[in-house]
């Protein structure tokens, strides 16, 4: 019974998520431009979609920028939470108070504030610009992340890893790091959903010739979002679907050799 | 372990493309120019307190607190579900759980309007089964709906991530000392949990006080909040001046109610933010 | 995702190819071109184009103004034309180089924003008006007056634009839509509060969708969505109230920051050339301020009043002017407004 009970709720929960993924997927075969009339099959707009240099650009741009900004972010945010929960309470509040910017500004005061400072260091517009303030709005979220697997995190362990001789770097590796694994991992996960789908920090802080897909998707907005960007959608979700299931039959079959080894 | 230098690249960046940055912001707070050369000023943040801005702010809070607060409520239960399974695929429905979000914003919201419209899916859905139909594109409700929908993941990931490594052994034994899974669930699991807790709160509420898609996608741009004032300011007024102090006053506004929540978090042995 | 990673990746490397030659950046609404266009002025004139787009003037506004971008062409509309000329961000364009330009009909020349037409070109242009579901409101609609109409309460759609919501009340009430008199601000800001109630939503971008699936029953809307609609609904109906409307221009200028004004006048004069005109009208399906194009395009098109109203229908439409230090005014007003 309570397992039903337990199913059911994950069930529901899952279903208001992915409610309306599945209206974009079916809209995405609509004939009509507009979602809101249903004139017929069809799979033209998949057809226009690879057609369409534009997009396909700032699909890479998104992606590069995604994997690139929240990789970064991971490493330098646990890196600074280890840190800063290691701080003495002033200067720990100070941080803890400065990793909330990022969040608790409006994403027009990021992006025009970033805007004028890299006009103001002379850094050009572009590339390297957009995905330095991605790093930035991406930070918080992973030492946030992470900063609740520390608290709950045994400190005598690591003192214990140095009493029996290991390294530092050696201790952190193998002794601290796989106990906050999960935060990590989980603050990469925010990141990347931050970055893939930012629209105005990126617009703000990008240059000629360089956007992303949000850039992208907004600007047509003011003629109507073509149904080509839900052909896209589906592909993306279809994609990232595809790869979970790789990934899932790859890790029970590792969990079986494991069983079958012991 | 009292090495914190590893912090230091991370408080560099920060000082470089936050406080520098957010300085440069809100010097327009405070500084006017004329005709006689810049001048230092409190006028724009005077007009913040006007009845008329304070109204907007303490909508923007309250439907923010709210929306946090369901999303915690549906939030808590999921990341429990989540973190006793046991499979090693359970990973895998973490990761389903942000998928959603990948695809994009607008595209996600004109799809929940696609649901939610008077002749929408739901509506029809409810009238084809006799049912009145539910009306609530264009409510604070719709406007809540969309922060909970965006937020949730938020939410439920760190709580989980600190779940899932609660001591079983922990659990067992408040068990074995006959503790009803309630008082195991108050005394034990909770309070190990509030650390996930704090940040999902802090994940969640800050990006929903500031939004300014939501409500005007999913309210009609009937409910004016304090993130559309200050995106107005900045871009179609061009009054940097009272756009920056607006978002000033509500830096300092949440960062405040940030410190005296955290005062709750007892558990934390290293007290609150200030 | 391979695939599209490697469709994505080769589309990108192509573009970084080849010789040096000379870039030229335009900057244009989202889709607001033929993309053949740029893909053909490329080959024909050896100049590389980037092509970025924005979502709304004052987005564009706020990146150009603070200084990071050097595009060559951009394409905003009327009022912000008039404030980037008065703020000195644009440059003259020289005519000369831009033959095409007798094409653009005279009607379209030396209007408010540009007065002796020097900085700009104008590249599409349209109506504000009012789109209704035959089926659901009582025709023939004239005036502005029937947002108020209590029969329609929860069943209007207003504009989410504080500059259009006050211009149409000014205008129903007689004024000027780019009126600064504080006691007209006064008496449009009283019409607008106490329309509110009536009001289902403030709309942006969404009307289309909302009209077309007949979710309201009025809207205010722009001239080049209403063809749309009305082809995707054949019971909406677009008119141009009486009392006189907003007629909007995109036009093409060229920023001071730009590096290649040579380049960027070759870029204007050939979107002014027929075939190409043509092209862009055809994608896009505003009305063109191109003469010989209109005389091309099919008749059913250059019949329909939404796209191509008769003199008449214009007789006292304005075109925005810039609000410059009323701004604040207009924004408090608004404020008021919406925070009711």
């Amino acid at each position: 019974m309570k397992y039903a009970v337990k199913k059911l709720y994950t069930f529901l929960i899952f279903f208001f998520l992915y409610a309306p993924i599945l209206v974009l997927i079916v809209f995405s075969f609509n004939s009509s431009k507009s979602r809101a009339s249903w004139d017929g099959f069809t799979l033209n707009w998949y057809v226009e979609l690879f057609r369409d240099r534009q997009i396909m650009t700032s699909l890479y741009y998104t992606l590069v920028i995604a994997v690139i900004s929240s990789l970064a972010a991971t490493v330098m945010g646990t890196a600074a939470a280890i840190g800063i929960h290691n701080m003495k309470m002033v200067p720990k509040s100070i941080c803890m108070n400065i990793t909330y910017l990022p969040i608790l500004n409006p994403d027009i005061v990021t992006g025009i504030s970033l805007m004028l400072l890299f006009i103001f260091i002379k850094i050009p517009l572009g590339f390297f610009s957009m995905l330095l303030s991605h790093i930035t709005f991406n930070l918080p979220f992973v030492i946030l992340s992470v900063m609740p697997k520390l608290k709950q995190l045994d400190s005598q362990i690591f003192d214990a890893a140095m009493d029996l001789g290991a390294s530092r770097i050696y201790a952190y590796r193998k002794v601290i790091l796989p106990q906050i694994m999960s935060g990590v991992l989980t603050g990469f996960l925010l990141s990347f959903t931050m970055s893939i789908d930012d629209f105005v920090v990126s617009f703000f802080t990008t240059g000629a010739g360089v956007s992303n897909l949000a850039i992208t998707i907004y600007s047509m907005a003011r003629r109507g979002i073509n149904p080509k960007i839900n052909a896209l959608l589906t592909l993306m979700f279809i994609s990232i679907l595809l790869l979970l299931v790789i990934i899932n039959n790859r890790m029970s079959r590792d969990v079986e050799r494991k069983a079958s080894v012991n | 372990m009292r090495k914190n230098w590893i912090a230091y690249p991370y408080v560099v960046w920060m000082v470089i493309f936050t406080i520098i940055p957010l300085g440069l912001i809100f010097y327009y707070s405070f500084i006017v120019k004329d005709d006689s050369g810049l001048h230092f000023t409190f006028a724009h943040l005077q007009r913040v307190f006007e009845p008329l801005y304070l109204i907007v702010l303490l909508r923007s809070v309250k439907l923010a607190v709210i929306s946090t607060l369901i999303c915690l409520i549906l939030g808590y239960p999921m990341a429990m579900i989540l973190a006793e399974r046991q499979l090693s695929r359970k990973s895998i429905l973490v990761v389903l759980f942000v998928i959603p979000m990948w695809m994009n914003f607008l595209a996600r919201t004109y799809a929940w309007m696609t649901l939610l419209e008077k002749k929408g899916l739901i509506a029809s859905i409810l009238t084809s089964i006799g049912l009145p139909a539910l009306n609530i594109l264009y409510t604070e409700n719709a406007v809540m709906l969309g922060m909970v929908y965006n937020f949730l993941p938020f939410m439920v990931l760190p709580i989980y991530s600190v779940l899932s490594k609660i001591d079983k052994s922990v659990i067992e034994a408040a068990e074995d000392l006959g503790g009803t899974p309630y008082i195991t669930f108050k005394r034990i699991i909770f309070p190990k949990s509030l650390p996930g807790v704090m940040s999902g709160i802090a994940m969640v509420f800050m990006p929903a006080v500031t939004t300014f898609v939501i409500s005007r996608l999913l309210g009609g741009g009937q409910y004016t909040l304090i993130g559309n004032l200050i995106e107005q300011q900045f871009l179609t007024t061009r009054d940097w001046g009272f756009g920056s102090s607006l978002s000033f006053v509500l830096m300092v506004v949440i960062l405040l109610s940030m410190g005296i929540m955290s005062k709750y978090e007892k558990e934390s042995e290293d007290g609150g933010l200030w | 995702m391979l695939l599209v990673l490697l469709t994505a990746f080769a589309g990108v490397s192509a573009g970084c190819g080849g010789e040096t030659q000379k870039t030229l950046k335009v900057y244009n609404w989202g889709d607001y071109i033929d993309k053949s266009v740029i893909d053909d002025f490329e080959k024909e004139y050896k100049i590389k184009v980037i092509y970025d787009e924005f979502a709304t003037n004052e987005d564009m506004y706020a990146k150009l103004k603070a200084g990071g971008s050097d595009y060559d062409v951009v394409i905003p509309s009327d009022y912000m034309i008039k404030r980037m000329i008065d703020e000195g961000m644009l440059q003259k364009i020289d005519m000369n180089n831009v033959p095409n330009y007798k094409y653009i009909d005279e009607r379209f020349k030396n209007l408010a924003y540009d007065p002796k037409n020097e900085y700009s070109i104008p590249y599409m242009w349209g109506t504000v008006g009012i789109i209704y579901n035959k089926k659901m409101v009582e025709g023939p609609v004239d005036s502005w007056k029937v947002l108020w109409d209590k029969k329609y309460s929860k069943q209007i759609l207003m504009l989410d634009s504080q500059r259009d919501s006050i211009g149409i009340t000014l205008k129903m009430l007689g004024y000027s839509l780019n009126s600064k008199e504080p006691k007209e601000l006064e008496e449009a800001e009283k019409m607008l509060i106490q329309q509110k109630p009536l009001v289902l939503a403030y709309v942006g971008d969404e009307v289309k969708d909302k009209m077309i699936g007949n979710e309201a029953a009025l809207a205010v809307v722009w001239s080049g969505d209403a063809v749309f609609m009305k082809r995707e609904n054949k019971d909406l109906e677009y008119v141009i109230p009486k009392e006189g409307s907003n007629v909007w221009f995109d036009a093409m200028v060229i920023p001071k920051a730009g590096k290649h004004p040579k380049e960027a006048e070759t870029f204007i004069n050939y979107m002014c050339r027929t075939d190409v005109a043509l092209k862009n009208a055809i994608a896009i399906g505003y009305s063109t301020p191109h003469t010989e194009v209109r005389k091309q395009l099919p008749t059913e098109l250059t019949t329909d009043r939404t796209v191509y109203p008769e003199k008449e229908d214009l007789k006292n439409s304005e075109v925005f002017e810039d609000l410059a230090e009323s701004l604040p005014v207009y924004d408090r007003i608004w404020t008021e407004i919406k925070s009711k």
